[in-house]
C-alpha cells in the first residue's frame, strides 16, 4: 500500500546561518499509510511540533522531502495551499483560536476557505459538529460563552468540516477532565471510522496513545529512535524511561521484574497483557518444577 | 518565521563602560545628546556631535552592523526628508529641470536633515542596546520622582512599562501560533486587495485580544497574590546608586549642550 503522507531525509533548522542555530529535525524518514492511527511520543522540545507542521506544509524543511500521495508538497504553490485542507491539524489549546461571533460561523471558516457552495458548507458544519459531540443548540451561540471543553470541541469541528484525510491533534486531551478526555477521543475515533480517515495523534498521555494506536513514533532530539507497534515500542521500555518519557505504569513494572532477573515478557502495558503474562510466566515457572 | 526576527529596541548583554554607567545617566545623556542635535546649525557642531556618537558606539562594543540593522525602518522617512529637502528650499539655484530646482542650500539642508535623523535613531539605539529593560524602567521612574507632588502617577507608569516590554516576546508567540492554526484552516494574508487582506486579519487579532485580556486578569491575580499594592512603601531590589563615571558623563553631557549653544549663538557655526 502507497503511503498517504511520507518524509523523506526531512531537515528542519531554525534561525540557520546565525548564533540561534537549532537544528529541530534531523534527516527524518516516515511513512504514514492510509487508515492508520499513528501515535506520536516524545518529550517537549523533541521535535514533535516541529515534526507534524510538515505534514500539512505549515514548516517548510531545510532540507528533505515531504510527499502527500506520492507528491512533493512544496512542488508548487497552489499545492501546498490545498494540501492544508487534506490534513487537516489541530493545535494544542486549539480553544484559543475562536473568533467568530457563533460557533456555526467559526466551524465554516474551513469550508469557506476551500470555496465550498453554501449547502455543502452547512452540510459539513452540522456533520462536524455532532462528530465533535456538539449539540444542535450551541451552533448559535457565541464560542466565548462556552466551557473550556466545549470551546476545545468547536475548535476540533472546525478541523474536521474540512473533512480532511488525515486528521493530526496535538495534545487534545491536554487539560480536560478524564471523562471529557474519553469522549473526545471517541469523537475522533468515531470520525477515522465514518470518513476512513488518518488519525496522527501527539500525546503525553502514554496509556491513552498506546491503547488507541497502531503504530508509535518515538522523537528525540529530532530523530526518531523507535517506530513500531505498540508492543514493539514499549519493549524499550527502560531505554524509554531513559530518554524520558513516562512509559505506562505496566510497562515499567515488567520491565523493573525482567531487570531482577525474571523470565516475563517485558512488552507489556495494559492490565490485561499484565495479567495474562503473569500467568505465562507462572505456570512456565510451576512446570520447570 | 520572520515575526521572531523583530529587533524591538533589543537589549544586548555586555560589559562595556556604557553598559556599566547608571541608567538615569544614561537617560540624561541622550536626553540632552538629542538636544544638543537640534540645537546644532553648522558643519562644525553637526560634526562635533557625529564625532562623539560614533566614539560611543565605539565604546559600547555593540556591532555596527546591528546599529545599521535598527535604521532599517526609518530609511522610509529619511528618504521622504531628504527628497522634500532637497526640491523644496528655495535659494541659489544649481540645477532646474521643469518645476523642479536644486538649490546649493537644498543640498545642505537635506544633507543635515538625513544626518540628524540618523543620529537621533542612533543615539536612542545606543541606550536601549545597552540597557537592559529592566533597568531602564526602573532608571525612568527614579528620575520622573519629583513628578509625583504634581500627583503625576510615576511609580503605575513604569510598572506598565515593564509589563509591556515583559509581554512583547510572550506576544509575538502567541501571534505566531494563532497565524500558524489560522493557516491549517485555510486562511489566506496574501492575496487579494487592501480591504481583503486587512478583513484576514480579524482571525488573527480577535483571539489575540481575547487571551491578552485573559493574560492580564491572571497577571493582575497573580499580582495581588504577591500582596501587591502599588506604590506606596514599596522598596526596591535594585538599588541604584550614582558612581564617579556617571556624574562625569553628566557634566560631559551638559558641556556638550552648552558647547553647541555657544557654538550657535557665537560662532554661528
Amino acid at each position: 500500500m502507497e503511503p498517504i503522507i511520507s518524509l523523506k531525509q526531512l531537515t528542519h533548522i531554525y534561525s540557520p546561518n546565525t548564533p540561534f542555530e537549532q537544528r529541530a529535525l534531523d534527516r527524518i524518514d516516515l511513512d504514514i499509510h492510509p487508515g492508520e492511527y499513528l501515535g506520536i511520543i516524545g518529550r517537549t522540545g523533541s521535535g514533535k511540533s516541529t515534526l507534524i507542521q510538515h505534514l500539512n506544509g505549515l514548516a517548510k524543511p531545510t532540507s528533505g522531502q515531504v510527499l502527500f500521495e506520492g507528491q512533493d508538497i512544496w512542488a508548487d504553490k497552489a499545492l501546498t495551499h490545498s494540501i492544508r485542507f487534506q490534513v487537516g491539524l489541530v493545535f494544542q489549546y486549539p480553544e484559543y483560536q475562536l473568533f467568530e461571533e457563533t460557533v456555526y460561523r467559526d466551524i465554516a471558516f474551513g469550508p469557506k476557505n476551500m470555496k465550498l457552495d453554501e449547502a455543502e458548507i452547512d452540510r459539513r458544519v452540522r456533520r462536524a459538529a455532532e462528530f465533535a459531540g456538539l449539540k444542535e443548540d450551541v451552533l448559535e451561540r457565541s464560542p466565548f460563552e462556552l466551557s473550556g471543553g466545549q470551546k476545545r470541541r468547536v475548535a476540533i469541528a472546525g478541523v474536521i468540516a474540512m473533512e480532511p484525510k488525515v486528521l493530526v491533534l496535538d495534545e487534545p486531551t491536554a487539560g480536560l477532565d478524564p471523562a471529557g478526555a474519553a469522549s473526545i477521543l471517541a469523537n475522533i475515533e468515531a470520525y477515522r471510522q465514518a470518513n476512513h480517515a488518518t488519525i496522527v495523534i501527539v500525546s503525553h498521555s502514554m496509556e491513552d496513545v498506546a491503547r488507541l494506536a497502531d503504530r508509535l513514533v518515538v522523537v528525540s532530539h529530532g530523530t526518531l529512535p523507535y517506530i513500531g507497534t505498540p508492543r514493539e515500542v514499549f519493549s524499550h521500555g527502560a531505554a524509554l524511561e531513559e530518554l524520558g518519557l513516562g512509559v505506562p505504569a505496566m510497562n515499567r513494572v515488567f520491565s523493573r521484574v525482567r531487570a531482577m532477573g525474571v523470565d516475563i515478557d517485558p512488552a507489556v502495558y495494559t492490565v490485561e497483557q499484565a495479567k495474562a503474562a503473569f500467568l505465562a510466566a507462572w505456570r512456565k515457572r510451576k512446570e520447570g518444577k | 518565521m520572520a515575526l521572531k526576527d523583530i529587533t524591538l529596541g533589543q537589549y544586548f548583554p555586555g560589559n562595556s563602560l556604557l553598559h556599566r554607567f547608571d541608567p538615569r545617566s544614561k537617560i540624561l545623556f541622550t536626553v540632552l545628546f538629542i538636544a544638543a542635535i537640534f540645537l546644532c546649525k553648522g558643519l562644525v557642531s553637526y560634526g562635533i556631535t557625529l564625532l562623539i556618537l560614533l566614539m560611543m558606539i565605539g565604546i559600547s562594543k555593540v556591532q555596527p552592523r546591528v546599529f545599521l540593522k535598527g535604521m532599517k525602518p526609518v530609511v522610509f522617512i529619511v528618504v521622504c526628508t531628504a527628497i522634500l529637502n532637497l526640491f523644496y528650499t528655495s535659494g541659489t539655484v544649481l540645477w532646474s529641470w521643469g518645476i523642479l530646482k536644486i538649490t546649493e542650500e537644498g543640498i545642505w539642508k537635506a544633507g543635515f536633515m538625513v544626518l540628524r535623523i540618523l543620529m537621533l535613531i542612533a543615539c536612542t539605539l545606543l541606550l536601549t542596546y545597552t540597557t537592559s529593560p529592566i533597568l531602564l524602567t526602573d532608571g525612568l521612574e527614579k528620575l520622573l520622582r519629583p513628578l509625583k507632588k504634581l500627583n503625576f502617577p510615576v511609580h503605575e507608569l513604569s510598572m506598565m512599562m515593564s509589563i509591556a516590554l515583559r509581554f512583547i516576546p510572550t506576544l509575538i508567540q502567541e501571534t505566531d501560533k494563532i497565524i500558524s492554526a489560522q493557516k491549517a484552516r485555510g486562511a489566506d494574508f496574501d492575496s487579494g486587495n487592501l480591504i481583503q487582506k486587512a478583513k484576514a486579519l480579524i482571525p488573527i487579532l480577535i483571539p489575540l485580544f481575547i487571551s491578552s485580556f485573559r493574560r492580564a486578569e491572571e497577571l493582575a491575580i497573580a499580582m495581588e497574590c504577591r500582596c501587591y499594592h502599588g506604590d506606596e512603601g514599596r522598596t526596591s531590589l535594585r538599588q541604584l546608586r550614582y558612581a564617579g563615571r556617571d556624574y562625569g558623563l553628566i557634566v560631559f553631557s551638559i558641556a556638550l549642550c552648552a558647547g553647541i549653544v555657544v557654538l550657535r549663538v557665537v560662532f554661528g557655526l
